[in-house]
């Protein structure tokens, strides 16, 4: 089979580009939209935005969420802010300078068309979201409040509190529940999609779980849109919710839907570290808090001082001194991998020396607790919570965790996978941040993707493909419910010695050490090792009590943690075969003499899209190479 | 009482096989818990015994484990996320606790949130009455510039109080009423006081209100509960806010029906 990784790039000027096929796309007549069932599955920001939308249009929507409730995926938790080009603090602002700094953010490796439509729309999306009720930050004035964030020179971050995610996400969900109280939507909740279903190469339904009776559910339509954000609980740790998973992308991977930059991870810097091997997440402190908090370890090694005892001279401001003109707002690849090195050099602090400190002691005394309360007073107490420290008293203690996955499904400009009817949004898929996501540049693209594109480009797809009539009852939905059926009854019949948690705890290991911050040949080959015998493993000796026909949670469990021991080893592979380094992906054979990324473009500047051949044959690696036309290829830098 | 060494804890855990079957507390002992744990993973530490042991593991509903998804309930030691200022059952820290601790827990009790299993409570009423009129009707499309409309400072800072709720439901389980108002009231607060949320107000709170009443929620009666319990700090006064726009509503607010057609 030839993959066809066709972007369907508009032609014309960069600027143009999403004008112009606006115009060109084909539409659905409003009486016509009726007759046209959409399915959605993820309610966060791209599936709940994209939901309530299409349902507005008059599409009928078919809406799953994994939760009890839409309200509570995981966008809720993104805390800092959102990113647009409005210009109001007049500092020079522009769609271009965003659309620029969100591709030398993403160290080249993300296509121009798709993020010059990112930047186009991002104004679009805060005004939406003012009309709905979002209560962004005012100034005293009545006017919109920005802040900074990392990688970025200007002030384009619009923000709620520390609550942005929520505060957007609820917006996106109660538009949701005004259509489904219209009856334009049909919300299923704690649904889990087990598979995918194709009829003549098209996606035309879904086969989910549902968790709370163990039942397995048929559902047919004329498209389905993949919403179900990253897939960062590979690592086991991570700052992601715990039903996060990448199970339903993987099933589409393996009913051929490329994948695209899976070894693309984001690992946050400002975390608070890990303590203890019970642990189940980590938890983001947001990077709204590197605007006034300064980033520093103890100069000496071994310095085991009291951090408010080590005067100035004795303290290393690192992100201050490696890069001046960024100082701690360099983007997140850079600090983390800054953190790690100096970790490395045994200058890492607290119990386990493996945290720095984020201090505001200097922001305190030049603003005053007041004011530094009223930027961040919930993360500090959020901080305080689990830590027991004060942060207004002793430096907050950070350490990188997991936190997004920038690789994902291959879509193209109309955000369809390589398998027709298929759209991937959000998260979910590959295609805005390249190989390192901005800060506040994540909820920006779900509801640039939901609001902004999907509209436009699922009509298209509607109006000019030839649409067969299907029903649940059809072959190819029973056999892929046949399939589920199959591999639960397995996991369920292997009464093995260890716990599901025991493999992904396991697995996280694997993947943290080897396909984590920084990667090299020999590491990768041992973790794609390492993670076959696991898998191995797992498939003769995992402990699953209890039958399918109830909420049976160890079950949940499993079935995604099959998938991740599948995953993490494309992981490993296309981390392997990238032969560089290219923002969050550090491949230390590939440095420069200061420790910097080092691009190879002569040979990398493409999307590495994977190809499933099959369980017991090896994935193949295609191309889609990136042009840039507008922009000029060069050493990132921040200092 | 904050302990700083490892303790053992006798819980006293509900489980329930599902709706229709009788409960019951459960006793389990819990060794090594450390202080750094969260109440949510000295659960976990338990169910991996239980699975280990081939027993079904406690059902309890969780999700982002940092606060603010609104997925965690429980009653701990009879009170909703365990009576912690500010802080949901996520969130909540071993370090309260000292060795040898007896510690109940229940699932919440409400009659509109049936339990499910164990400690797992249907919440669905919630998004019902949202589904009532919580939100502003502006479809997607070109709004204005959100510059177009100013909103004072104060005013802004008060609809992000309200709109905080987290919708997990702890004030309706420490209702003695089993009432939904804060849950409701912080919604029809927050956009009462934002310009947006004019034009719908009066239906907004009349159709709310009225979703809330026939869902099984008690009505409230100012016992102030659900100000202490909830994990956002809400403050009651969104209640009294949500009553005036109720009571104008109820006075001066009503649709005559419609049939003219248009060309």
């Amino acid at each position: 089979m030839t993959l066809n990784l066709d972007s369907k790039i508009p032609s014309g000027p960069l600027t143009e580009k999403w004008a112009k096929h606006k115009f060109e796309m084909k539409r659905v007549n409003p009486a016509n939209k009726r007759k046209f069932t959409v399915i959605v599955v993820g309610t966060g920001l791209a599936g709940g935005s994209a939901a309530a939308t299409l349902a507005e249009l008059g599409y009928n929507v078919l809406s799953f969420c994994i939760q009890d409730s839409p309200r509570r995926a995981h966008s809720i938790a993104a805390q800092g802010g959102i990113n647009a080009a409005k210009n109001y603090p007049n500092d020079g602002d522009s769609v271009k300078n965003l659309f620029y700094d969100t591709i030398k953010g993403g160290d080249y490796r993300a296509r121009e068309a798709n993020v010059y439509r990112l930047a186009e729309v991002s104004n679009n999306i805060i005004d939406q979201m003012v009309a709905q009720g979002v209560p962004f930050a005012r100034e005293y004035g009545g006017y919109l409040d920005n802040r900074s964030f990392g990688g970025a020179q200007v002030s384009r971050t619009f923000y709620a509190r520390g609550q942005t995610g929520q505060q957007l996400l609820l917006g996106a969900y109660s538009g949701m529940m005004k259509m489904v109280a219209k009856g334009k939507i049909k919300q299923y909740n704690r649904r889990e999609m087990m598979d995918l279903v194709t009829i003549n190469g098209k996606a035309r339904g879904i086969i989910v779980r549902n968790l709370l009776t163990g039942e397995l559910e048929r559902y047919a339509a004329d498209a389905v849109l993949l919403c179900t954000g990253g897939y960062g609980n590979v690592f086991y740790l991570s700052t992601n919710a715990q039903v996060s998973n990448g199970s339903a992308a993987w099933r589409c991977y393996k009913r051929g839907a490329a994948f695209a930059n899976p070894c693309f991870t984001q690992i946050h810097p400002t975390c608070i570290p890990v303590h203890g091997d019970y642990q189940s997440k980590l938890t983001l402190m947001s990077e709204s808090l590197r605007n006034d908090g300064r980033v520093w370890v103890p100069k000496k090694e071994g310095d085991t001082r009291k951090p408010a005892d080590i005067p100035d001279e004795d303290r290393d401001y690192y992100l201050e001194r490696v890069y001046p003109s960024f100082g701690n707002l360099a983007p997140r690849d850079v600090s983390s991998r800054q953190a790690k090195f100096r970790c490395d050099e045994g200058k890492g602090v607290g119990s386990t020396k493996m945290a720095v400190y984020l201090d505001f002691r200097d922001a305190i005394k030049r603003d005053g607790r007041d004011t530094i309360a009223g930027k961040y007073g919930n993360l500090f107490e959020m901080y305080e919570r689990i830590t027991g420290d004060d942060p207004y008293k002793t430096p907050m203690m950070i350490y990188p965790a997991v936190h997004y996955t920038m690789g994902g499904l291959w879509v193209d400009y109309n955000l369809q996978s390589t398998i027709p009817g298929l759209h991937v949004l959000g998260e979910a898929n590959f295609s805005d941040h390249g190989a390192n996501r901005l800060g506040a540049s994540a909820l920006m693209q779900g509801l640039a993707d939901g609001y902004f594109v999907i509209p436009y480009t699922l009509s298209n797809y509607l109006a000019s493909t030839p649409l067969e009539k299907v029903t649940t009852e059809d072959n190819a939905f029973k056999d892929a419910e046949q399939a589920v059926l199959l591999q639960t009854s397995k996991i369920l019949g292997i009464n093995g010695k260890r716990t599901v948690s025991d493999f992904h705890k396991e697995l996280g290991h694997i993947m943290w050490e080897n396909v984590g911050m920084s990667r090299n040949e020999a590491g990768l080959k041992n973790a794609i090792d390492g993670i076959r015998k696991l898998r191995e493993e797992f498939w003769h000796d995992v402990n699953v009590p209890g039958e399918t026909g109830n909420f049976n949670l160890e079950l949940h469990k499993a079935t995604r943690v099959a998938d991740y021991l599948e995953l993490g080893e494309l992981m490993a592979l296309d981390a392997l075969e990238r032969r560089e380094s290219c923002g969050g992906h550090f491949r230390e054979e590939f440095q420069t003499p200061d420790n910097e990324a080092k691009r190879d473009d002569d040979n990398f500047t493409h999307a590495a899209v994977w190809e499933y051949t099959g369980q017991n044959s090896s994935p193949i690696r295609h191309q889609e190479e990136l042009k840039f036309e507008n922009v000029q290829l060069a050493t990132r830098s921040y200092k | 009482m904050a302990s700083t060494e490892n303790m053992t804890l006798n819980l006293k855990i509900w489980r329930q096989k599902n709706a229709t079957t009788e409960g019951k507390l459960v006793d389990y002992r819990v060794e090594n818990v450390s202080p750094d744990m969260s109440f949510l993973e000295m659960i976990d530490v338990l169910n991996d015994q239980l699975v280990r042991k081939g027993e079904d593991p406690i059902a309890f509903d969780h999700d982002c484990r940092e606060g603010i998804c609104g997925m965690c309930s429980m009653a701990i030691d009879g009170k909703a996320h365990g009576g912690f200022k500010n802080t949901t059952t996520c969130q909540v820290h071993m370090r309260h606790y000292k060795n040898g601790d007896n510690i109940v827990v229940e699932p919440f009790r409400a009659s509109a949130f049936p339990v499910i299993k164990d400690l797992t409570v249907d919440r669905s009423a919630m998004d019902k009455v949202m589904a009532a009129g919580g939100y502003v009707t502006a479809n997607t499309g070109n709004a204005p510039d959100g510059n177009a409309m100013l909103i004072p400072k104060p005013i802004a800072d008060e609809a992000m109080d309200a709109a905080a709720c987290i919708g997990c439901g702890a004030c309706v389980a420490s209702c003695p009423n089993g009432s939904g108002m804060l849950f409701m009231s912080s919604k029809i607060s927050q956009l009462a006081l934002l310009p947006q949320g004019q034009p719908e107000s009066p239906r907004r709170a009349l159709n709310m209100v009225y979703t809330h009443d026939s869902l099984g929620f008690g009505n409230c009666s100012t016992h102030a509960e659900c100000e202490a319990t909830c994990p956002k700090g809400i403050s009651i006064e969104h209640i009294a806010r949500a009553n005036r726009e109720y009571m104008k509503a109820a006075f001066t607010y009503h649709e005559k029906k419609r049939s003219e057609g248009g060309a």
